[in-house]
């Protein structure tokens, strides 16, 4: 197969252009259903072009493409495209879970009031984490990150009009915004350096022979972690991603499979060289994500909602994933990210399937689904397997790895961080099965219940694939298809390496089966009460109820911190800056009315004082040479 | 035959140099505008003056001095044409042409 070149665009170009024909064209309610039909073989084409891109890349080396951008001087910069192995995989990751998730919602939203609206941002969402993928410098992956911003900005509060969804897609805007300083600040040390170079390849050059300074390159990683925190959801800016449950069940699929939270591990992954020069930061990753999969797991232990304890769920994965990359797992963070799209998104859409039969999400309310909904609930089982980590479904594979990565790690502190995600396997198994026995074992708890069929097939068509990826997306592991290549040998960073240690492994295991035996004997087999567990320690069940409190942290440093340091800034602004400028102005003023005298109306002492400038100014060019006296000599 | 001998340029100049300075004097000093534009007249004519003395003795072998003269006084003609009729529409609306009182530019 041939190289794939200038076609590299059409990857985001052609959900792009979906987007703009739903906008221009399939918004008015009486043609919005024939919006699917745009978007649909777009995603179909770009899925198409990312599988070609991955045969080609593993054939013939990095695929890249580039239109000139801005030429001003001496700074060149291109629009390009760099497609490796890394981004080729994410490509084929982020198209084929929009498209699954795309034909679920032609059955999801149908009947929705603004399903038009719903395609055209879909679009706009798919396409620009595609151009975020395939760009190959930090300046165009710095305007698509925004765009994936916005995107779901308008995403979780596409059900504008309840104050609920209207407020979780602020929050996730400003939370993520915070995060996204740091890619600005990022942006703004890079181009204080001499070289104007944003390319990666270029920037890795750099790197290399050592021309960036060690805390030059330091801050750079700092600061992208600080938006790759931000944008995938890390403690402490974690609080956004469950509020943003707000939207349609398969945006959050969407954003929680392969898009926007993906666009946080991307990032980091895709500029790692800077990363493997710091290694300071590294640790800091390694802590942040241990501590974020940890308390994110224990988060979702006492949450009700179905669709919450999949978004802590999430969160917690996240943590995995940047525990990997944190402690040197490179591989390993991006094969969890891979695998994690499948299950996560098919957790997701089932849980969207029971939302769409019982028209609620509280857990408590459902009950004995599995009978009324089996496709459904074996999916979801399947989904939760792998969750969990057990053998041989795809999940198993990846945290052994990141658990593997964590062990043998040279990071200060990697046995604690591996034993707290070793804890953590056991708590995500836990709440997992709390969730799907719950929700589909014992007797029907509401009315709503009695009424729920299985969803028609344009949804279970999907969870079905996805479940049968999920169960075996493992095996990318030993030989990626199409390529010839293992998942380990294709992506990663240096040498491939693998070590994999069995003691983790088994524990991990036990872990994950201990988890899925005390969530049985709690909640399907009534053995242990979790009542009376919180009765006993109603802290606890408040701690974790509350999230930690984290949400209550944040409004407190903002209502008193934040405010506080505004009022100084506020009393700088206005007696400092608007005292220079006020200063400025009665200056020009007070020099404005001594110069008005000379405005007297006279035409006279105008002309006066051009006949004195005139004579000032020729004794100024003639004086020199010729005194008066020489001009009243007369003769010849 | 005795002859008699030139006259040499500087009693020209001194004549435009006199002509000049009263032509300024008027036009910085006195108060009707009609008085003004005198001086104005004058201040031209001494640069009439000027032009065709220059032109007699720098050696001018063709007529500029004498040309440039009679445009002068071709324009001075227009701009005391043109200056008159301001003068006797500012009397129309001040009631006078005493330049003093008309400074409604005052600052």
């Amino acid at each position: 197969m041939a190289e794939v070149g200038y076609a590299l665009f059409l990857i985001p170009g052609l959900p792009l252009l979906a987007f703009l024909l739903i906008s221009g064209i399939a918004l008015r309610p009486d043609r919005e259903r024939i919006a699917p039909a745009f978007l649909i073989p777009a995603l179909g084409g770009s899925l198409w072009l990312s599988v070609r891109a991955l045969v080609a890349v593993a054939r013939h080396g990095d695929q890249t493409a580039w239109w000139p951008w801005v030429y001003v001087g001496s700074i060149s910069l291109d629009f390009g495209a760099l497609v490796d192995e890394l981004s080729a995989v994410m490509l084929v990751v982020v198209s084929g879970v929009s498209l699954l998730i795309q034909i679920y919602s032609i059955g999801y939203m149908k009947g929705e009031i603004g399903y038009g609206r719903y395609f055209a941002y879909m679009s706009l969402f798919s396409g620009s984490m595609l151009g975020l993928v395939i760009s190959d410098n930090l300046l165009q992956t710095y305007v698509f990150w925004e765009l994936v911003g916005i995107c779901s900005y308008l995403l979780i509060g596409f059900w504008y009009r309840r104050p609920a969804a209207a407020a979780a897609a602020k929050k996730a805007f400003v939370v993520t915004r915070f995060g996204d300083l740091g890619f600005m600040a990022a942006l703004l040390v890079l181009s204080s350096q001499r070289w104007w170079h944003f390319q990666f390849g270029q920037l890795e050059r750099l790197v290399a022979q050592g021309i960036l300074a060690e805390g030059v390159v330091a801050a750079l990683a700092l600061l992208i972690f600080c938006a790759a925190v931000g944008k995938s959801a890390q403690f402490p800016l974690h609080i956004w991603l469950p509020d943003a449950m707000e939207g349609p069940t398969p945006v959050s699929a969407l954003i929680h499979a392969a898009t926007m939270v993906a666009a946080g591990v991307y990032l980091v992954a895709r500029v790692y060289f800077l990363f493997a020069a710091a290694p300071a930061i590294l640790f800091v990753m390694a802590l942040i994500g241990a501590l974020t999969l940890f308390l994110a797991a224990t988060m979702g232990v006492a949450e009700n909602d179905i669709k919450r304890v999949l978004a802590y769920s999430t969160i917690s994965q996240l943590g995995y994933m940047m525990l990997a990359l944190g402690v040197g797992g490179y591989t390993a963070g991006v094969f969890h990210l891979t695998t994690h799209a499948f299950f996560k998104a098919l957790l997701f859409l089932t849980a969207g399937s029971v939302i769409h039969a019982v028209h609620t999400n509280n857990m408590w309310q459902m009950g004995g689904l599995g009978r009324r909904m089996p496709i459904t609930a074996v999916t979801c089982l399947i989904g939760a397997l792998a969750l969990a980590g057990i053998v041989p479904l795809s999940g198993f594979w990846s945290k052994d790895e990141i658990l593997s990565a964590a062990w043998f790690s040279e990071v200060p502190g990697h046995e604690v961080f591996c034993g707290l995600a070793l804890l953590t396997v056991f708590i995500t198994a836990f709440y997992m099965f709390r969730l799907w026995f719950v929700t589909f074992m014992g007797e029907a708890r509401s009315a709503e219940v009695h009424g729920a069929r299985e969803s028609p097939w344009v949804m279970a068509g999907p969870l079905v694939i996805f479940a049968a990826l999920a169960a075996v997306a493992g095996g990318l592991k030993r030989i990626v298809p199409g390529t010839g290549h293992g998942f380990g040998e294709l992506v990663r960073f240096g040498e491939p390496h693998e070590a994999i240690s069995y003691l983790v492994i088994g524990l991990s295991t036990a872990a994950a089966a201990a988890g899925i035996v005390v969530a049985w004997a709690a909640y399907r087999a009534r053995l242990v009460s979790p009542a009376a567990f919180n009765a006993r320690f109603p802290a606890v069940y408040a701690l974790l109820k509350n999230a930690w409190y984290f949400d209550r942290a944040w409004e407190l440093f903002a209502t008193q911190v934040v405010i506080a340091g505004s009022a100084v800034a506020a009393w700088f602004d206005r007696h400092v800056v608007n005292g220079m400028v006020d200063g400025v102005a009665w200056l020009s003023g007070w020099f404005s009315r001594r110069l008005q005298a000379t405005e007297t109306g006279q035409v006279q002492f105008y002309a006066m004082i051009f006949v004195a400038a005139l004579v000032a100014g020729l004794v100024a060019v003639f004086g020199r040479e010729t005194s008066l006296l020489d001009l009243l000599r007369l003769g010849p | 035959m005795m002859s008699i001998a030139p006259i040499p340029i500087q009693p020209y100049l001194v004549v435009s140099v006199l002509l000049f300075a009263i032509g300024v004097l008027a036009v910085l000093t006195r108060r009707n505008a009609i008085a003004v534009l005198m001086g104005v007249e004058l201040m031209l004519n001494a640069a009439n003056i000027n032009f065709v003395a220059f032109w007699r003795y720098g050696g001018g072998e063709q007529m500029e001095g004498q040309v440039f003269a009679v445009i002068v006084i071709t324009v001075a003609a227009a701009e005391a044409a043109v200056a008159l009729a301001i003068v006797l529409n500012v009397y129309r609306r001040f009631k006078t042409v005493n330049v003093d009182q008309i400074n409604l530019m005052k600052g």
